[in-house]
């Protein structure tokens, strides 16, 4: 049995029609005086989106900010790689969009599962994001005339969707990086790259400081400061394989949650239709064909089980449509978690291609003969240059193989309204929060919600805390410093003295096989309660027999691993253990139990309207849930039909 | 494609910190497959040294899927090594042939230390963009997005230029370890954007100071730069700077 907590979550959200919550709330928020925001020092961990965009503009503000990435450049993020676009309810296209209709869609897409406040703000900002970044010089996608171009995106029957050729996240990222470099010139923002953050900073119960590693010397160093605001992505590499870079990790908000963060929702975790399948078992991550490809690219599989025939020589009567065939209105571009189901059931039932049967065709052939090949390459060139660098083969002549890989977690740290932890003066935005997705993402919402929480978002709400909270300055000597570096020392010493047999990426392997298999697109119970128990041996086994050679002062990779590593390995445990409490379907958690004659997922609204956020207690006890109710005051949740 | 197993020689640079001098160091690896791109043969690798109880081969290295920018590796003397418009990650191993000798080292320039093994410090590119390469609009300001037209040609020379990764591959393959294709490829999109004119002379002086105060080479106009750019940003952007740069220096004021 779980262990809830008896308060529910307060989650901040403003009273007033849903329309003019944020403009009220912005009016009700506590202001720091421009003068006085140069005494403020704010702590920005990752340079993604969410980072760079709210280290820049606070600094814009007149904050001191001191920005933090292990990577040897914040320009590295890893929404660098996010191809397809930006969703803003712009209407350009004349064609029925508004903040509403992109409020609804987002929240529909998220299985009713999101808190509607925080999804209709989102909305709101959108359009004000794609300004900042025209102004700034993002190269996006134009008309012969010079206007902005859109294209349309899963789960969307409206063109919303701003884009630059498919490096879409590597330009708004460029764009927030040059922002913030921009403040480094100034001397407003201090740049730390090549940093871990490993322990947070905790006094009297508020937020002050992290600790880091250098990575290029080893050294441990503290940083204090007036709030901490964390924006480090997402956990997906606790599968081992997925579409994220491989240093992505969840060390930063797990150290937090190990302090008192909770931690909502860790089992939303979203499988990507359109992925490179895997080729041997050497295999160190999986590449995304990015989701704009299904507007022109039709998915399918041959009717005839096992049939071996290449593509070119099986006619459209024997070829299966299937998402045409299941969902008619939406066709290729329905939403993700239905598309990664509906490939896996193919797979599943024998109808799937290629060497392992553990693929679909993403197919370029009708679009072709209707656009030629030009206009294809100028959407797509750089995707299916990258797709024949990996698989050898020519895209424009035969049909991509794709197959669901793990993409993005909507699951993060519990955050109010204001985007603040349940431990004030920690802020989380961008991926590492739970707040706007619900149980599944919708294609370019990513990238919206990470230049939202950081430009328009946390901005305003960071005031109210600064504002309105006695904050002393603390010295690196203040025992809760010392005690939080002595910690990470001790982690690290601990991590070399095993001297045990494994490689930490052996170990990662075996985890994420684990989780793919038990936690991944079908859960249930019988796997799932598994899987915690394997998890546990794993972990204690991680601990008796990992090999980390080296020492921990200087540049030591195995090292950084080994504490990722071992952080995935409680995260795991705490994963499986929501997704074996939701007893419903929703969105990108898919509990076989709980499933419509048609196979589609059943959500259980009387019982599991709630977000699940996790009170970590240690590897000992078990940890304990405390909800937060959605209330749904403007949209009456339905079933999500794309039929 | 089917799948061939090779047996390989490594030349690894080997180096343990800033201050060692280095050397390389070579090792047998058996078993590879085609199919693996060229950064997990080096996983590989790794895994066989940890069994073997010596420390593996630190390199940078990030998303795996070319646009980061991160993966850096001077293979067999050529910066990532021998496809075109192609980072070290996307490289596979069906290039090379069994019993090939295969020679990695890491970015040779003077603007780039080494710190450990393969590993460089890129951080005088991070520093040479807070030197211009940016607009200064703070967030706020904009107005409506297509308030600003941009006639779609000229958005793709913006985007050409904009598509750099930052990788410093244009560096490793300079002999003089030039940064100008870098610093173009900023210059340029910025330059033929509406929105980069109102900074367009200050812009390029910065940035053209900026890299020199980091030690990079002087351009020739060799072009080995665009022949190693993974992400094909042309010399023509180099040109464009050069362009920028006399008229900045002669209408500059400031």
């Amino acid at each position: 049995m779980v262990r809830v907590a008896s308060d529910t979550l307060n989650s901040r959200v403003p009273d007033g029609p849903l329309q003019q919550k944020w403009d009220k709330h912005r009016f009700d928020l506590k202001l720091v005086n421009p003068a006085n925001k140069r005494k403020f020092t704010v702590i920005v961990v990752g340079t993604g989106l969410a980072g760079g965009s709210a280290a820049a503009s606070m600094a814009e503000l007149g904050y001191n900010v001191k920005a933090f990435c292990f990577q040897d450049s914040p320009r590295r993020a890893h929404s660098i790689a996010a191809q397809g676009g930006i969703n803003a309810a712009k209407n350009y296209q004349n064609d029925g969009d508004s903040v509403w209709r992109l409020f609804y869609d987002t929240l529909k897409g998220g299985d009713y599962r999101a808190r509607e406040a925080n999804v209709h703000r989102l909305a709101q900002v959108s359009t004000s994001i794609i300004d900042q970044c025209v102004s700034q010089g993002v190269p996006f996608a134009r008309e012969y005339g010079g206007t902005l171009a859109n294209r349309s995106f899963g789960g969307a029957q409206v063109s919303r969707t701003f884009y630059c050729r498919g490096q879409t996240g590597q330009q708004l990222l460029l764009g927030a990086y040059q922002a913030m470099m921009r403040q480094v010139g100034t001397g407003k923002v201090k740049l730390f790259a090549r940093r871990e953050m490993l322990e947070l900073i905790v006094v009297d119960g508020v937020a002050r400081g992290i600790v880091v590693r250098n990575l290029t010397t080893g050294q441990l160093e503290t940083h204090t400061a007036d709030a901490v605001v964390l924006c480090t992505g997402g956990y997906g590499n606790v599968y081992y394989l997925s579409t994220m870079a491989k240093g992505c990790n969840v060390t930063a908000a797990w150290r937090c949650a190990r302090k008192g963060a909770l931690f909502a929702n860790p089992c939303y975790t979203q499988i990507h239709p359109t992925c490179i399948p895997v080729s041997g078992d050497y295999q160190s991550k999986l590449t995304l064909m990015s989701e704009s490809l299904r507007n022109d690219g039709r998915v399918w599989v041959p009717m005839a089980k096992g049939d071996k025939r290449s593509p070119d020589q099986i006619p459209d009567a024997e070829r299966d449509y299937y998402l045409e065939r299941r969902y008619p209105s939406f066709g290729n571009l329905a939403p993700r978690d239905i598309s990664s189901r509906a490939a896996k059931e193919r797979c599943d039932a024998g109808n799937g291609v290629g060497d392992s049967g553990l693929a679909v065709f993403l197919d370029f052939r009708d679009a072709i003969k209707r656009d030629g090949e030009d206009v294809i390459r100028k959407k797509y060139g750089n995707l299916f240059h990258m797709y024949n660098k990996i698989t050898a083969e020519d895209p424009y002549k035969q049909p991509m193989r794709i197959f669901p890989a793990v993409h993005y977690t909507m699951g993060g740290l519990w955050v109010d309204y204001n985007l603040m932890s349940n431990v004030p003066g920690l802020y989380v935005l961008g991926e590492a929060n739970f707040s706007d997705h619900g149980a599944n993402r919708l294609g370019a919402s990513a990238l919206m919600q990470g230049l939202s929480d950081g430009y328009f978002v946390l901005p305003y709400t960071i005031g109210d805390h600064l504002a309105t909270t006695k904050l002393d300055k603390i010295r690196d000597d203040h025992p809760a410093c010392m005690q939080a570096m002595q910690e990470a020392q001790n982690r690290i010493n601990k991590l070399i003295a095993v001297q045990g047999k494994r490689s930490v990426d052996s170990f990662h392997r075996e985890l994420g096989l684990l989780m793919w298999d038990q936690c991944g697109m079908a859960r249930n119970r019988k796997g799932l309660t598994e899987a915690i128990d394997r998890i546990r041996g794993l972990r204690d086994e991680y601990w008796r027999d990992v090999r980390v050679l080296g020492s921990g002062t200087t540049l030591n990779q195995s090292l950084e691993k080994a504490g990722r590593v071992a952080d995935f390995m409680e995260f795991a445990e705490l994963l499986a253990t929501d997704a074996l409490h939701r007893e419903e379907s929703c969105g990108g958690h898919f509990r076989e139990e709980y499933q419509t004659e048609e196979g589609e997922a059943a959500r259980n609204d009387a019982d599991f309207s709630y977000v699940g956020a996790w009170e970590y207690r240690g590897t000992e006890q078990e940890p304990i849930l405390h909800k937060e109710p959605l209330v749904f005051e403007n949209v009456k949740p339905s079933t999500r039909s794309y039929k | 494609m089917s799948n061939h197993l090779l047996n390989l020689n490594l030349r690894v640079w080997r180096q343990s910190g800033p201050n060692d001098e280095g050397s390389f160091k070579t090792y047998r690896l058996s078993g590879v497959s085609t199919h693996m791109s060229f950064l997990e043969m080096l996983d590989v690798l790794n895994e066989q040294l940890i069994v073997q109880g010596e420390e593996p081969v630190a390199f940078d290295h990030d998303c795996r899927e070319g646009i980061c920018g991160m993966c850096s590796l001077m293979i067999n003397g050529q910066a990532h090594g021998p496809d075109n418009a192609t980072t070290t990650c996307q490289l596979h191993m069906r290039r090379f042939s069994d019993g090939d000798t295969v020679t990695i080292e890491p970015w040779r320039a003077s603007a780039f230390p080494v710190l450990r093994d393969l590993v460089v410090d890129r951080s005088a590119f991070d520093r040479i963009i807070a030197a211009g390469g940016f607009v200064s609009v703070n967030t706020g300001n904009a107005p409506d997005g297509n308030s600003i037209l941009v006639p779609g040609v000229r958005q793709e020379v913006a985007m050409d230029g904009a598509a750099c990764i930052g990788c410093g591959a244009c560096v490793a393959a300079c002999k003089n370890a030039s940064a100008m294709l870098f610093v173009s490829a900023k210059v340029s999109q910025l330059a033929v954007l509406p929105q980069g004119h109102p900074e367009r002379n200050a812009r390029v002086l910065n940035m053209v100071a900026q890299m020199d105060k980091e030690g990079f080479g002087s351009c020739t106009n060799t072009s080995e730069c665009e022949a190693a750019c993974p992400a094909e940003v042309s010399v023509s952007h180099i040109a464009r700077l050069n362009r920028e740069y006399l008229r900045a220096s002669i209408l500059a004021e400031n």
